[in-house]
This record gives C-alpha cells, sequence and structure tokens, in this order.
C-alpha cells in the first residue's frame, strides 16, 4: 500500500524490515535442573507477574545451548505463560542475549570513551589481527569472539574486556597477543577477574 | 583529607563483604533496628531533614520521592533499586555492591519499611555478574540472620529483597525504562505522568532509588540527618562517592564530602594527570553533562557548585582529559555511544543520535563540509527537549559542548581534511578508528 497517490509502490525498497528469523534449532526443553533454578526465580514475581522472569529464563536457555534458538524462545514462552512474539521481541533488545553460536570466550571489549582513552581502540585492534577476525565475528577454530561492547562500568580498570561472565581489567594492547595465548592454553584462569578488591583505595 | 569514609570504610580489608564483618566492625543493622522502632512517617521525615539527594544522576530530594509514594491504595508498593550503573565514567555502586553489600541490603529493608512495601528488587546490569553473585550470597545470609524475610527482628515486619539481572541496555537505568524491564519487557521509557511514585512496578506505587542513595539511608537512620547535612555544603550534604577515570595517575572511586573541589580531586585524590601531562578538560558527571574548562577547577564537587560552573554533577563520573584528546573524536566515541543505546521511541532521539554519529565520523574523518557543523547544531537543538526522556539532552551534549568550547578544532578538521590531534593511544587503521 502507497501513502500517497504519487508515493511509488516500491516494497522492496521501503517496505524491507530488518528482522531475521533465529535459527529454529532443535527441540529444546530445561534440564531438571534449570527447570528448578527457573521455578525458584519466577517465585521472586507476584503469581501473575511470571513475565518478569523472561530474562533469567532467556538466560538459562543461553547458558544450557550456548545461544537462543526459536524453539529455545519457545520454550521460554510456554513457561512464562505469553507469546514467542513477546519473548523474541525481549531477545532483539538486549545486548546480551546471541541467536547465533559463538566461542568458547567472547572478548567484549569495552570501547566508550573511558577505555578509548587508554587504548581500546587500539585493544580491540590487536585482537582482531591476532585473530584475523572483524568485530561480530568468530574464529574458525570457534575459540574466540570479538564483539565491541559499551562502558562496563569500571572505567578506573580501563581498558575492560568482559569474557563471558568473567572480566579481563587493564588489558593493555602491548599485552594482547600474550593474553589471548595465554586463554588459549590456560583458560579462563588467564583472567584478571575483578581486581576492585586490590585496588580500592580508601 | 582529613575526611575519615564511611559508605567505603574498610573496604580494603579481608571479608569486608560479609555479614559478620558487617555487623562486627561497622555497626551492621542497627539502623534497621532503630527503624523499626519508629513511625514510617517520622523515617521519611528524618530523611527529609537530612537533606539526602539522589546519587543516580538527578540529585532529586530523596524524603520527598518517598512522600510521594501513593498511601492511600489496596495495591502492593516496592522499592526499586536501580543498579543499572551504566551511565559512561561511573563506577561507585559496583564498589558499593561488590564491597559493602550489606549496606545496601539494610538500605532496602529500611526503605521498604519506610514506605511500606514487602518487596525491593534490585534491577543490576547484566554485566555486574560477578557482583551479583556476592549480592545474593549475602542477601542468604542476611535472612538466615533474620535480617530479611517475615517477621524482621521480631517486629511483625516483613521483607523480601530479590535481584533481578538486566541484560545489556544503558536504557533501562532510566526510571520507568527499568521498571518496564523489570515486568520483561523492552526497556523503554513511560510517558510521565504518572510518575513510579503512582503508578510503578505493576502499576503499583513504586520508589526508585540508586545504590548509593539507599546505602546512604541506614547511615541517616543511625546517625541523625543533623550529622548528615553537617557533612559538606548546605543543601549538599553527606558522604559522596566519586569516580575518576581518564588520564589520570590513580583512577578510582574517592568518597570525599561535596564541599571538595574538582582541582583537589584530580590533582590529590587521583593523584594528577598522568605522564604529566597538561589538563584540557574534564567532564564532570558522566558522558552526558556539559564539559569544564581548566579555570573551572576551583570548583566545588556539589550538585548545585557544578550546576553553577555550567554543568551538573550527574553521577559523579569524573573524566578527565589530558591535551592528546581530540574533541571532535571525543563527540564521535560518545555519540556512538548514544546511538547504540537510544531504545528507538522516539523520532528526535532514534534518527537524532544516528545522524550526529554519522556526521561526526565524516568530519573527523577528514570528509567534513563547512556546512556540516551547522548541520550538528541543528539536529542537536532538534533533539534538545524533544524527547521522551533524559537520554535525548544527554545525548546532544557531548556535541553541542565541545561546539562550543572547542569549536576551532571542529574547523581545523573541516579546512585540513584530517584529524588535527591524532593521539597514539589511537587505533592505527580507520576501521577501528571509528570512520
Ligand atoms: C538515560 C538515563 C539513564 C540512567 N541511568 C541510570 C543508572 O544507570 N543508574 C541510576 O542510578 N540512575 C540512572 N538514571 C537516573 C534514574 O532515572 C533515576 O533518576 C534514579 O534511579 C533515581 O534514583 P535517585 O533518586 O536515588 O538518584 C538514568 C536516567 C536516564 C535518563
Ligand atoms: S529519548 Fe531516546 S532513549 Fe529516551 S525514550 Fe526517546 S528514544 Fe528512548
Ligand atoms: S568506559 Fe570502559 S568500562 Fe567505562
Amino acid at each position: 500500500m502507497s501513502f500517497h497517490p504519487q508515493m511509488e509502490y516500491a516494497p522492496a525498497k521501503f517496505h524491507k524490515s530488518a528482522r531475521t528469523l533465529a535459527e529454529q534449532g532443535p527441540a529444546f526443553a530445561y534440564t531438571p535442573e534449570n527447570q528448578a533454578r527457573f521455578d525458584e526465580n519466577v517465585a521472586h514475581y507476584p503469581p501473575d507477574q511470571r513475565k518478569s522472569a523472561v530474562l533469567y529464563a532467556l538466560y538459562l536457555a543461553q547458558s544450557q545451548q550456548g545461544y537462543l534458538t526459536a524453539s529455545a524462545m519457545s520454550h521460554v514462552a510456554q513457561q512464562i505463560g505469553c507469546s514467542a512474539a513477546e519473548v523474541e521481541d525481549v531477545v532483539s533488545y538486549y545486548t546480551m542475549f546471541f541467536t547465533k553460536p559463538v566461542g568458547t570466550y567472547v572478548l567484549n571489549v569495552c570501547r566508550t570513551l573511558s577505555c578509548a582513552l587508554l587504548g581500546a581502540e587500539r585493544v580491540t585492534e590487536e585482537i582482531s589481527a591476532a585473530l584475523n577476525i572483524k568485530p561480530g565475528e568468530t574464529d574458525p577454530t570457534g575459540t574466540f569472539t570479538l564483539i565491541e561492547v559499551e562502558c562496563l562500568g569500571a572505567c578506573d580498570r580501563a581498558p575492560v574486556v568482559m569474557v563471558n561472565d568473567d572480566w579481563h581489567e587493564r588489558l593493555g594492547p602491548d599485552q594482547v597477543r600474550e593474553f589471548i595465548e595465554n586463554v588459549r592454553t590456560r583458560g579462563a584462569a588467564a583472567f584478571t577477574g575483578c581486581h576492585l578488591h586490590k585496588e580500592v583505595k580508601a | 583529607m582529613a575526611y575519615e569514609p564511611i559508605l567505603t570504610s574498610q573496604i580494603d580489608q579481608p571479608g569486608s563483604s560479609t555479614l559478620d564483618f558487617y555487623v562486627q566492625r561497622r555497626r551492621g543493622y542497627e539502623g534497621l533496628r532503630k527503624a523499626l522502632t519508629l513511625q514510617p512517617n517520622d523515617l521519611i521525615e528524618q530523611v527529609k531533614a537530612s537533606g539526602l539527594r539522589g546519587r543516580g544522576g538527578a540529585g532529586f530530594p530523596t524524603g520527598l520521592k518517598w512522600q510521594f509514594v501513593l498511601k492511600d491504595t489496596p495495591k502492593p508498593k516496592y522499592i526499586c533499586c536501580n543498579a543499572d550503573e551504566s551511565e559512561p565514567g561511573t563506577f561507585k555502586d559496583h564498589v558499593l555492591m561488590e564491597r559493602n553489600p550489606h549496606l545496601l541490603i539494610e538500605g532496602c529493608a529500611i526503605s521498604c519499611y519506610a514506605i511500606g512495601a514487602k518487596v525491593a528488587y534490585i534491577y543490576i546490569r547484566g554485566e555486574f555478574y560477578h557482583v551479583q553473585q556476592i549480592l545474593e550470597a549475602e542477601i542468604e545470609k542476611a535472612y538466615k540472620a533474620g535480617f530479611l524475610g517475615k517477621n524482621i527482628l521480631g517486629t511483625g515486619f516483613d521483607c523480601d529483597v530479590f535481584v533481578h539481572r538486566g541484560a545489556g541496555a544503558y536504557e533501562a537505568g532510566e526510571e520507568t525504562a527499568l521498571i518496564e524491564s523489570l515486568e520483561g519487557k523492552r526497556a523503554q521509557p513511560r510517558i510521565k505522568p504518572p510518575f513510579p511514585a503512582v503508578a510503578g512496578l505493576y502499576q503499583c506505587p513504586t520508589a526508585v532509588n540508586n545504590v548509593e542513595t539507599l546505602c546512604n539511608v541506614p547511615l541517616i537512620v543511625l546517625n541523625g540527618p543533623e550529622w548528615f547535612s553537617a557533612i559538606g555544603p548546605e543543601k549538599n550534604g553527606g558522604p559522596k562517592l566519586f569516580c575518576i577515570s581518564g588520564h589520570v595517575k590513580k583512577p578510582g572511586v574517592y568518597e570525599a564530602p561535596m564541599s571538595t573541589t574538582l582541582r583537589e580531586l584530580v590533582y590529590d585524590y587521583a593523584g594528577g594527570m598522568l605522564d604529566d601531562r597538561p589538563f584540557k578538560a574534564i567532564i564532570p558527571g558522566g558522558s552526558s553533562v556539559p564539559l569544564l574548562l581548566p579555570d573551572q577547577l576551583d570548583t566545588p564537587a556539589s550538585f548545585d557548585g557544578v550546576q553553577k560552573a555550567g554543568s551538573l554533577l550527574g553521577s559523579a563520573g569524573l573524566i578527565v582529559l589530558n591535551d592528546t584528546v581530540c574533541m571532535v573524536w571525543l563527540a564521535m566515541n560518545l555519540l556512538h555511544f548514544y546511538r547504540h543505546e537510544s531504545c528507538g521511541k522516539c523520532t528526535p532521539c532514534r534518527e537524532g543520535t544516528n545522524w550526529l554519529s554519522q556526521l561526526l565520523e565524516r568530519i573527523e574523518s577528514g570528509e567534513g563540509r563547512p556546512k556540516d557543523l551547522d548541520l550538528l547544531f541543528g539536529v542537536s537543538n532538534n533533539i534538545v527537549g524533544k524527547t521522551l526522556c533524559a537520554f535525548g539532552d544527554a545525548a546532544a551534549t557531548p556535541v553541542l559542548s565541545t561546539m562550543k568550547l572547542f569549536r576551532a578544532e571542529y574547523e581545523a578538521h573541516v579546512r585540513e581534511g584530517r584529524c588535527t590531534l591524532p593521539a597514539e593511544w589511537r587505533a592505527k587503521h580507520p576501521v577501528f578508528a571509528g570512520h
């Protein structure tokens, strides 16, 4: 439908939706442990407000399968008692949900001002060169995904990288290659963690 | 610097986050004990008398906010603690929750009692998972010790505190967007009025308060409103956390009264400029406030002081910039942030941040045209005051402020067709340099 008689009707040009459908994926259901976790969490909210648990439910599904598929979203919708479209609406808004497989280690490099002032742009550049991937991509071995994120709330320990749910702080551009090798060989033990407690000056 | 930290006292001690430490070394839960002997209204009066102003950004008087919470209603009431902490340059709530979580838990319980709520939700950003784990473990201990749950301290008062994890969205920090997110929807603000005090979470009366705000509540109850307001300047009382990042020797969170000047914070607390390079400017209150220049460093770091100097204290995130910082680049970096984080609900903000970001990338990369400067100004002014939430004004501020104070840098970029101040800490390759 055109909005004005003189407006050309060009659906290919104007009516292109940016919406991409999540992959259907295999059948999905929570493990008994995750089902128990969900049931515990949803009880935090009034009985008629189960939808409040949707972010938690999605985190559970994501931790179980690595990323969110249409099957997983349907399962979450069923648990909550809402439509799958409502769940998809939420998934598409928040940055911490993945609808495609990601690497074992998701390197979320903070790119916002305080980190950038101390070399975050160079950190991303070095990681990209070391792994031969661009931001948003996963390396061929499926070990690393590189993502640029906005301020992580630890600007005094710039540049900050969040790795999955863990942290690595004060990652200078010169230390990137060594860091990557360390993660390859030592895994999560290579992360500094949040070293607030060692450094806060009262 | 004779000031003794209160909120962050002993946080460098081992075990400072535990219940035992809190009870034995910090007079923990004595405030709650005392509060439960008072009438809720008297508590609100005490907080009003203390002059406590919200630490989340707007500096709104907390006692007043609580007073507005609808009393005569059969509906339940709620406290929502704003632990979204996503304003660039801000990391103080992070410290409080990680190193002194029981202060927040106690603050939640007292606040619930004051407004007549039985449940507090702590909305924490998804990226703070390590903090959440500490917080949840300590909440569980508070339940076991009888400071939360049913019939607290034998007074008949019931209170639950739950942690709610966000999933990556700056806009979830805006109070009505936070409520939407808590209800399981996209974090997009609501039209106000009605304000949360009347129809907030699940359309029930709700008070949304920042972490640091709630942490001050037990201290006020314990030590009295006069004690509180006597710390720092008039109308800007109480202990305050300052987050200092950027080009300083010792970035970190520092506690000080609001009579402390920006100069003292930068040069005494944070150890002065990194590599002793010259100071160029400071953003005193998180990314969304105007810059201040070297001759404004003697401004007291208080809500009113910084406002008088032409900026805002906001979330007290001080970002210090040395002479290597290109101001066009700075605006570009921040507009990338705002473009990414705009919730998309209103057109001026959704489209405007995209325009600004693209224009700035063009100028920074040397492709800018002279009329782009007017365009930047025009687009910014078409955002300011025309949006649903304060995000719009915040997004335009880095552009308007740098254009006002450093217009010559913009002109030089356009004239010379390149960045005139390419710092060595920036990416070598244009793809990673944001253009
Ligand atoms: C775009 C935007 C983002 C915000 N982000 C936060 C935040 O991360 N943390 C916070 O405490 N307040 C944030 N606020 C302020 C809240 O809307 C609200 O004013 C505050 O939580 C009230 O608490 P207070 O009165 O204790 O300061 C934000 C406001 C806006 C407009
Ligand atoms: S100003 Fe921006 S962030 Fe705020 S409601 Fe409008 S689009 Fe959303
Ligand atoms: S700017 Fe990187 S953590 Fe804040």
